[in-house]
């Protein structure tokens, strides 16, 4: 649906050059909910002006639904722009309209007729539940009806894509939470296609398939999210991931008994339970079949997206080659497992 | 002096004069609107970064509205009186003062503007930029209604100033209060006359910017 190829973006300023993009690419399948993460000035928002051309790439090409954007006539662009949704952190609606007038507006820059139009945004309305708003005007709403009413315009023109910059940024978590359902609500309903952009590890891991890590101009890491959580392959995500969920042991409970009988080892490993793992007794039955002993140092479960996750940190004390197997036969159920004693 | 016959003849001088000014600043006012907005406009548009971009036309373009600007009033009144001539067939009268009038009001006008329509949030335009907005729709549908508080006050500063130039108009035979004040009050030491004249255009001033602060007001009250 979308496919960005080596995108470099060079803003020159007066007395420097600023790399916003380096080099990066991407593919964004139709009908999921791509997220892209990453701290501040890290080039997330560059990226994604660049997908609807807000921003003129220096180098590189983004393709969306088989069309070349960086090469288009303006009349061209804006007409593709029209199937391009896009909601903003600070919302961006016009202050001299209403809520219902805000929302025909992209009808009105796409020329439909009046009627048509107006029927369309009851609908709209109606479908982020802020019907009985439409003869509101923003300042009258709050955060949340007013990124609603974003969400209704962006909606309009019945775009294939929507693209989100920090949405939720400037809403409080609760708020945040019934935007981003309401996004999921869209993604099925429409099998609408969702490029979103934050710095909030909580907004990926309630609402996308697929991450991108950023950093520093490039995408250093992309995968299924359940993935990235389970096991992060740099700094920079396993950063994110610590914002949310505590992956770290102290130093304390990783120091290991003085005394130990000959024979017999102590490992501390840290499970990583994803989907329908998560339900089945696999520690229990480890413990019985490789004759060892557990002892829990840590534990947390949690959802991502709609699938359930866990970790659990355990100290297994047993002999050698029962401890080998017992860690095997954890893996060999689809579990992942990861020896942080560093042995 | 005070008797009624005189009374009622300066009554009707004064009255006739108070007709001349509004009549010569609101048709001023319009015209230089007619030019000034689509100048101001022009100069937002074509600036870094902005829709329309264009380095160079907005230089040349601004250094001309600077340049015009810099003129005292009193002097370019003086300075297009062929200009005037030309358009109205005379430099004296009413409708003479309206060409310079308008003519001093359009790079005033145009930077008053050009400063209501900066002040709109820049993503605003984006906004519809990413809607696929054309650059007359983001003109049409989200600079001018956005910046209507700002532009209804402007109308009402511009009045004002063209008060005050329409009476130095008045001084070298410009018509209105300023051409009353100068004749009666200045040349024939009538202070009362000169008095009614200033009070008239206080009086003038305050309702025009009433007049501006009131609409303004309901502009964005109704969006509060
Ligand atoms: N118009 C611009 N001119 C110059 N530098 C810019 C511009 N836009 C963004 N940048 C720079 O590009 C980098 C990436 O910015 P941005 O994409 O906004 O980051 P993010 O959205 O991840 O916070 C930053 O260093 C920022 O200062
Ligand atoms: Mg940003």
């Amino acid at each position: 649906m979308i496919e960005v190829k080596n995108l470099t973006k060079i803003f020159n300023t007066v007395n420097q050059e600023i790399v916003a993009l380096d080099d990066v690419s991407l593919h964004v399948e139709k009908g999921e909910i791509f997220g892209i993460i990453g701290l501040s000035g890290a080039g997330k928002s560059t990226l994604i002006r660049c997908i609807n051309m807000l921003e003129k790439p220096t180098k590189g090409s983004v393709v969306i639904d088989g069309i070349e954007i960086t090469t288009l006539e303006p009349q061209d662009l804006r007409s593709a722009r029209q199937k391009i949704g896009m909601i903003f952190q600070h919302f961006n609606l016009l202050s001299s309209r209403t809520v219902f007038d805000n929302v025909i507006f992209p009808l009105e820059i796409a020329g439909v007729p009046k009627k048509e139009a107006g029927k369309r945004v009851e609908e709209l309305l109606d479908l982020v539940g802020l019907s009985d708003r439409a003869k509101s005007y923003p300042s009258q709403l709050s955060g949340g009806q007013k990124q609603r009413v974003g969400i209704a315009r962006a909606l309009a023109n019945s775009p294939k894509i929507l693209l989100s910059d920090e949405a939720t940024s400037a809403l409080d978590p609760q708020t945040t939470r019934s935007i981003l359902d309401l996004l999921k609500d869209i993604n099925h309903r429409y099998n609408l296609t969702i490029l979103l952009i934050t710095h909030d590890m909580n907004v990926i891991k309630e609402t996308c398939d697929r991450v991108a890590v950023i950093d520093d101009s490039r995408i250093v890491e992309v995968g299924r999210v359940i993935n990235i959580f389970s096991n992060p392959q740099t700094a920079t995500s396993r950063s994110f991931i610590g914002n949310i969920i505590n992956r770290e042991i102290s130093d304390q409970l990783l120091q290991r008994p003085a005394e130990q009988a000959s024979g017999i080892i102590t490992r501390v490993i840290r499970v990583s339970f994803i989907g329908e793992s998560a339900g089945k007794p696999l520690i229990s039955s480890m413990i019985k079949k490789f004759d060892m002993d557990a002892n829990i140092l840590y534990g947390n479960i949690d959802r991502i997206k709609d699938t359930p996750f866990g970790y659990l940190t355990l100290e297994l004390t047993g002999a050698p080659d029962q401890v080998a197997e017992g860690l095997d036969y954890l893996s060999g159920h689809g579990l992942e497992v990861e020896a942080i004693d560093n042995v | 002096m005070f008797d009624f016959g005189a009374n009622a003849w300066m009554v009707d001088k004064v009255l006739i004069a108070t007709w001349e000014t509004i009549y010569m600043v609101a048709i001023s006012t319009f015209l230089s609107y007619v030019v000034g907005l689509p100048l101001g406009i022009i100069l937002v548009t074509t600036s870094e970064g902005h829709i329309l971009e264009n380095k160079r036309f907005n230089q040349v373009l601004g250094s001309i509205v600077n340049a015009v600007r810099s003129i005292p009033f009193i002097i370019f009144l003086i300075l297009i009186i062929p200009l005037t001539r030309l358009i109205v067939g005379t430099s004296i009268g009413t409708i003479a003062s309206i060409v310079p009038l308008t003519l001093a009001a359009i790079p005033f006008v145009a930077r008053l503007v050009e400063t209501s329509l900066k002040e709109i949030e820049w993503g605003l335009v984006e906004a519809a930029l990413s809607m696929g907005a054309n650059a007359w729709q983001v003109i049409s549908k989200v600079l001018l209604p956005e910046a209507m508080p700002s532009l209804n006050l402007g109308v009402a500063i511009t009045t004002i100033n063209l008060v005050g130039y329409s009476a130095m108009a008045g001084i070298v035979g410009g018509g209105g209060l300023g051409t009353l004040a100068y004749y009666y009050g200045y040349q024939r030491y009538e202070n009362g006359i000169m008095w009614i004249t200033v009070i008239v255009l206080v009086v003038l001033v305050q309702l025009v910017q009433m007049l501006g602060d009131t609409l303004a007001a309901k502009i964005s009250n109704r969006r509060r």
